[in-house]
């Protein structure tokens, strides 16, 4: 039986149809999941649509929708989506389109195009050529960048809050209390494309090449000038702010102790050097 | 000012008498964002002459809060409950579309006591839609009472969503593979008592005071008229369209879940305005009413959801029983289901018009692309052209016709 989505019945050939009214300016026809779409070329689109509404008879134009997909070389995708109420069926028209390319304006042949183009300009920044109103419509007075793009982060750039001093709305830069968090549940087994924490520290399995050698370390420099830029970490005990390690004498009986507690002293001389100056 | 009188002596002229009138300039008026009529936080930016709307320039926005953008980031069971959140008053006619689409790419079939469920409780939203609807329309054109008797209505509706999910608006009720829960025999037979009883008397007692009303007809017959063609160009649907004289239902024509199995009528309109809008939601109520017994009278017993494990989770009960539903629980949980590669739109007819969903899956468990198709986008921008020479006082009823909602609107 299968899903229970909307039943369209399928109009037996009528992909071919629209194949033949639309000619050398189809690109792609894709049938998936009882959905046809079309692709088209860009330059052609707006003749191709009033094709498709006058001779094909698809009437209304439902839905404009614009996909980003980074990794194409035109990134963006214009889903122009249509119904026919004579025939009860609909099709799909795709574009694909980049940054700068304009994709031709169907609002002389519909006007609800309008305001959906107006959409697509306003997420993702594709410009559509002869719409006469072409303004962002869904963001902010002013707002700058196009969020619906894959770069552009969930958070956004800038927020507002109500400043008492100022007694209007003020615009910040993002600060999050807590870093974001995404997690990804790619399964180790099925592929993920990243290393997963503390997988750095196993051993390298029989037969594989050797790992890299350790970059040499950074040459010692005048510490305690450069303590603002180190990133802060406590890869040794002395790092912790826990001060001298009280077992001293311990650590000296064991064989890799000796350096530690040197470096240790070391550092707390560095530190202690602007205040000597001072 | 006597020198203007004597001015204007000499220029008066019986066969122009326009001659000599003062040039006044047009003004523009802000109507809302914070205004009553406005349904929201919608602002219109008003070109007037007189009291004649000469152009008038929707801004929307004013509500968007990235629906689509944070759905990405979700996995597609997390991103159900942003659904209720876009029309917060037929939350589950949202709902609809969204789950029909990841079944559609899912291929997954849905057990049949589930799909009466889902279109029982659909058309129960649309009651309850309506009744806000046409209960604010009547208010937006002068009349107190039906509203407050309409809510009663509402406020019925509301109570029963709370017996069957847990919530009285955004319900989060249906889930990709059937509905959360099955609905206890009482509920059942409350709401069958109530479609007998409270339902008509309230609501035809509240429509009496308005249908035939004089003022309310001077305040919406052939108010802002439609013509079957305009209807089409500008991408009208559900009351819309129908408002306009076309028969297009999409539970008719395209039907989902058992629609196909219910016996109703679409209303349409004949004079193509305001009122003929407002005339359709009231007998689609009546209609709602009429599938809401059939399911009653039909629903099967049995499932209320999918027993495909990688879909839909299992019960409690058998969690405690067995290690395999437990990890089904917690996968679901934790990383959710994966669909399949693919896009699909689907469409549903939301109390408001085609409420569509265009879901673009990359195979992960979270969608590649989620763009919502609002029903209120494509009203409210024929807005500029169906007030176009009419008095600034029309602007609520055509607005209050069009049932736009701006959590939907604006996404």
């Amino acid at each position: 039986m299968g899903h229970s989505a909307p039943k369209i019945a399928a109009i037996p050939g009528i992909a071919e149809e629209i194949a033949g009214l639309l000619g050398p300016m189809l690109i792609e026809t894709v049938d998936h999941v009882g959905e046809l779409s079309f692709t088209v070329v860009r330059e052609k689109l707006a003749d191709a649509m009033e094709v498709l509404r006058d001779r094909a008879h698809y009437q209304q134009l439902m839905e404009v929708a614009g996909v980003d997909y980074p990794e194409r070389p035109e990134r963006f995708e214009v889903c122009y989506h249509l119904l026919s109420v004579t025939r009860n069926h609909r099709v799909r028209v795709k574009v694909s389109t980049d940054e700068d390319k304009p994709v031709p304006s169907v609002t002389h042949i519909w006007p609800v195009a309008g305001w959906l183009e107006r959409e697509v300009f306003d997420m993702y920044g594709v410009i559509f050529s002869g719409n006469p109103d072409l303004r962002r419509i869904l963001t902010d007075y002013g707002f700058k960048g196009y969020p619906q793009r894959k770069d552009f982060p969930l958070t956004g750039y800038v927020e507002l809050r109500y400043s008492e001093e100022d007694k209007r709305v003020v615009y910040e830069p993002v600060r999050l209390a807590q870093d974001f968090r995404s997690f990804d549940f790619m399964s180790p087994w099925e592929g993920a494309q990243y290393v997963l924490p503390g997988d750095e520290k196993a051993p390298q399995a029989p037969g594989a090449p050797s790992p890299a050698p350790a970059p040499p370390p950074p040459p010692a420099a005048p510490k305690g000038e450069e303590k603002g830029d180190k990133p802060k970490v406590t890869e040794k005990s002395g790092d912790s702010g826990a001060g001298e390690p009280t077992d001293s004498k311990a650590n000296a009986k064991s064989p890799e102790a000796p350096a530690k507690p040197a470096a240790d002293t070391d550092e707390g001389k560095g530190a202690a050097k602007p205040e000597d100056k001072a | 000012m006597s020198d203007y009188i004597e001015k204007l002596d000499h220029e008066i002229n019986a066969d122009d008498p326009t001659l000599g009138d003062t040039e006044i300039q047009n003004y523009t008026i802000n109507f809302g964002p914070q205004h009553p009529a406005a349904h929201g936080v919608l602002r219109l930016v008003m070109e007037l002459d007189g009291e004649i709307v000469e152009r008038c320039d929707p801004h929307v926005g004013l509500l968007h809060r990235g629906t689509e953008k944070l759905i990405e980031y979700k996995t597609y069971l997390q991103a159900l409950p942003y659904f209720d959140r876009l029309d917060y008053c037929s939350p589950l006619g949202m709902e609809h579309s969204y789950v029909l689409a990841i079944e559609k790419l899912l291929n997954l079939e849905v057990p049949l006591r589930a799909q009466y469920l889902r279109v029982f409780f659909a058309e129960l939203t649309r009651i309850s839609n309506h009744m806000l609807n046409l209960g604010s329309h009547v208010m937006d054109v002068g009349a107190m009472t039906p509203n407050l008797w309409l809510f009663e209505i509402r406020e019925d509706c509301l109570n029963f969503f709370e017996r069957a999910s847990g919530a009285r608006m955004h319900s989060a009720y249906f889930r990709p593979g059937g509905v959360h829960q099955d609905v206890p025999l009482k509920l059942l037979t409350d709401i069958a008592d109530w479609l007998d009883t409270r339902l008509p008397r309230l609501f035809e007692d509240a429509i009496s005071l308005v249908a035939d009303n004089r003022i309310f007809k001077q305040r919406n017959v052939d108010i802002a008229v439609v013509s079957k063609e305009d209807a089409l160009k500008w991408g009208f649907s559900g009351p819309m369209i129908r408002g306009s004289g076309i028969a297009w239902d999409i539970r008719k024509s395209q039907p989902y879940d058992v629609y196909d199995r219910m016996e109703f009528d679409v209303p349409v309109g004949t004079n193509y305005d305001c009122y003929d809008r407002f005339m359709v939601r009231v007998e689609e109520v009546r209609q709602s009413a009429r599938i809401m017994k059939q399911c009653l009278q039909e629903m099967p017993e049995g499932p209320i959801a999918s027993f495909d494990r990688k879909v839909s989770p299992p019960k409690r009960g058998e969690m405690k029983q067995s290690m395999e539903a437990l990890i089904h629980h917690f996968k679901l949980y934790t990383e959710g289901f994966h669909v399949p590669a693919g896009e699909v739109y689907v469409a549903t007819e939301s109390p408001k018009g085609e409420f569509g969903v265009y879901l673009v899956a990359d195979g992960s468990n979270k969608p590649y692309r989620c763009k919502i198709r609002p029903t209120a986008f494509s009203h409210l921008q024929a807005m500029d052209f169906m007030l176009k020479g009419h008095m600034l006082a029309d602007t609520t009823a055509v607005l209050g016709a069009m049932d736009i909602v701006f959590g939907e609107c604006d996404r």
